[in-house]
C-alpha cells in the first residue's frame, strides 16, 4: 500500500492523492502556500477543522470543503477572475521567489 | 475496481464493427459492453446493455461538469448485479459512445460520482477515426476534434479503402492534434489486438510510450499540444498551479498527461485529465524511461506555450524556471522539441 495516499481513503479533491503529513498538518501547508497567491487578490485561507476558511480583507469569507472549491471561491470574493496565465500574476509571483 | 474503456469515434467510422472482432478474442471474454444504440453489425456476446442516452447536468457544473445519468444508472445497475451474481463475473467494461459525444461528460461520470468511483476507474479512451471522412468530419464537427484529442490511442480505419495521400495527411493532423496517442492501422485483413481494450493508460508502458512520441513541428489548427518539463516539483503547489488553470482555461484543455517528479518521492506520479476533470492521481513502481524528471503534455486550444511554461515556473518554483526561453533549455513545447530533435 502507498504509505503517502492509501490510508487516507479516496480523496475528495485529485490533489488529495498525495501527501507527505499528517491531514491537518498538510491542511495547513496547503493553506500556506495557497497564500502566496491568494494574498495577490486580496484573500487568505486558514485551515478550519477538516476544511478551509477563506477570508477578505472586507470582512466576507466563505468554507472552503477541498482545494477544487478554492479557486471558483476566491474569484466570488475577489470579484474576478483568478487567472494563472495573468502577465501580471506571474510576475508578482517572480517578484516574490 | 474495474476498468471502463470508452471507445468512441465518429458515426460511421467503424467502432461497433472494431468491437465485433476485439470480442472474439478468449482475453476479453470477461468484458461488460454498454452501447447507445444496437447498429447493423450484431454484437454475439454475453453481457450486452443499452445505454438511453441521458445526460444530466452536475448541480452548479458547466457543460462539461455534466454527468451520463444513463451511464452512471447502468454501472451502478451491472455492478449491483455482479455482486448479486445475477450477471458473469466482468473485468472491465467497454462503452461505445454515440458518434456525437464529447467524452468529457462520460469521464466525469466516472471520475465525480461517489458511489461509481469506488467500484470502476476510467480506462483507456480508444477512438477510432474513419481514414475515408476522417478529415472532412475534424473539419465540420468539434466533437470529432475533442474525441481525437483527447484519445489514449487512435484506431485509424479504412485505409485500404482511402488514398495514400490523404491517409498520410490525416495522420500528420492527428499526430499535432494528439501527439502521445499512438495511431494503429485497422483494415478488414488486420487483426485487432486484444490489448487495445486492455490497456492501462497510466500504466508503466502506456506511459513509456506517450513520453517518446514524436511529433510534427507545426500545428494543423488551434489545438495543439504543449510540452512542459521541469525537476522536481512542491506537490503541493503544482496542484495549486493545476487547480487554478483548470478553473480558468479547464474549457480550452482537451487533455493532460503528466509524470511528475514530486520533492521528497522517489517515484513517479501520474496525473492525467480530460478538459478540468483530473483522475486520481496514480504512483508508478518506477520512473518508465529511467529518467527522474517532471513532464506534463497538455493538448488545447490556443494555448502560449511560453506563458504557460512561465506561470508553471513561477507558481511551483521548480528549477531553471526564469520566464527566459534560452535559460530553460529543458522546458519547449512538443513540436520545438521534435524540430530540435532531428
Amino acid at each position: 500500500m502507498c504509505g503517502l495516499c492509501g490510508a487516507f481513503g479516496a480523496p475528495d479533491h485529485w490533489s488529495d492523492g498525495v501527501r507527505s503529513g499528517p491531514a491537518q498538518a498538510e491542511r495547513r501547508a496547503r493553506a500556506s502556500a495557497a497564500n502566496r497567491v491568494l494574498g495577490l487578490y486580496g484573500l487568505r485561507l486558514a485551515a478550519w477543522a477538516d476544511r478551509y476558511t477563506l477570508a477578505g480583507r472586507t470582512g466576507r469569507s466563505a468554507v472552503v470543503d477541498h482545494l477544487g472549491a478554492l479557486w471558483p471561491a476566491a474569484e466570488r470574493l475577489a470579484g474576478r477572475p483568478c487567472d494563472p496565465l495573468d502577465p501580471a500574476v506571474i510576475a508578482a509571483l517572480e517578484a516574490k521567489a | 475496481m474495474t476498468p471502463v474503456t470508452l471507445l468512441t469515434g465518429f458515426l460511421g467510422a467503424g467502432k461497433t464493427a472494431l468491437l465485433a472482432r476485439l470480442l472474439r478474442w478468449p482475453a476479453l471474454r470477461d468484458t461488460a459492453v454498454l452501447i447507445n444504440e444496437f447498429g447493423e453489425v450484431g454484437l454475439d456476446h454475453l453481457l450486452v446493455e443499452p445505454l438511453q442516452g441521458e445526460v444530466a447536468l452536475l448541480r452548479g457544473g458547466c457543460v462539461c461538469c455534466s454527468i451520463r445519468g444513463d451511464l452512471k444508472a447502468a454501472l451502478i445497475d451491472l455492478h449491483d448485479r455482479r455482486r448479486r451474481g445475477l450477471v458473469p463475473d466482468f473485468r472491465r467494461v467497454v462503452v461505445e459512445t454515440t458518434g456525437l459525444a464529447d467524452p468529457g461528460p462520460a469521464v466525469a461520470t466516472l471520475v465525480a460520482d461517489p458511489v461509481l468511483r469506488h467500484a470502476f476507474t476510467v480506462g483507456a479512451i480508444v477512438t477510432v477515426v474513419d481514414a475515408v471522412n476522417g478529415a472532412r468530419t475534424l473539419d465540420s464537427h468539434e466533437e470529432a476534434v475533442r474525441q481525437a484529442a483527447c484519445a489514449d490511442r487512435l484506431i485509424l480505419s479504412k485505409t485500404d479503402l482511402a488514398e495514400p495521400e490523404a491517409t498520410a495527411a490525416l495522420r500528420s493532423r492527428l499526430a499535432s492534434l494528439n501527439p502521445v496517442a499512438p495511431v494503429t492501422d485497422l483494415t478488414l485483413d488486420d487483426e485487432p489486438e486484444a490489448a487495445l481494450l486492455t490497456d492501462d493508460p497510466a500504466g508503466s508502458a502506456s506511459t513509456r510510450r506517450w513520453l517518446c512520441a514524436e511529433v510534427p513541428a507545426a500545428a494543423h489548427g488551434p489545438v495543439g499540444a504543449v510540452m512542459i518539463e521541469s525537476g522536481p516539483v512542491d506537490w503541493t503547489r503544482f496542484g495549486l498551479w493545476l487547480g487554478m488553470l483548470l478553473n480558468r482555461h479547464g474549457t480550452r484543455i482537451l487533455r493532460l498527461k503528466g509524470l511528475v517528479a514530486v520533492e521528497g518521492v522517489e517515484t513517479p506520479v501520474v496525473v492525467q485529465g480530460v478538459q478540468h476533470l483530473v483522475h486520481p492521481p496514480l504512483h508508478l513502481p518506477a520512473w518508465p524511461d529511467g529518467v527522474s524528471r517532471t513532464r506534463l503534455v497538455l493538448i488545447g486550444h490556443d494555448f502560449d506555450g511560453d506563458l504557460l511554461r512561465r506561470s508553471y515556473g513561477a507558481f511551483t518554483g521548480a528549477r531553471a524556471v526564469t520566464g527566459a526561453r534560452a535559460a530553460v533549455p529543458e522546458m519547449r513545447t512538443v513540436p520545438e522539441r521534435a524540430a530540435a530533435d532531428r
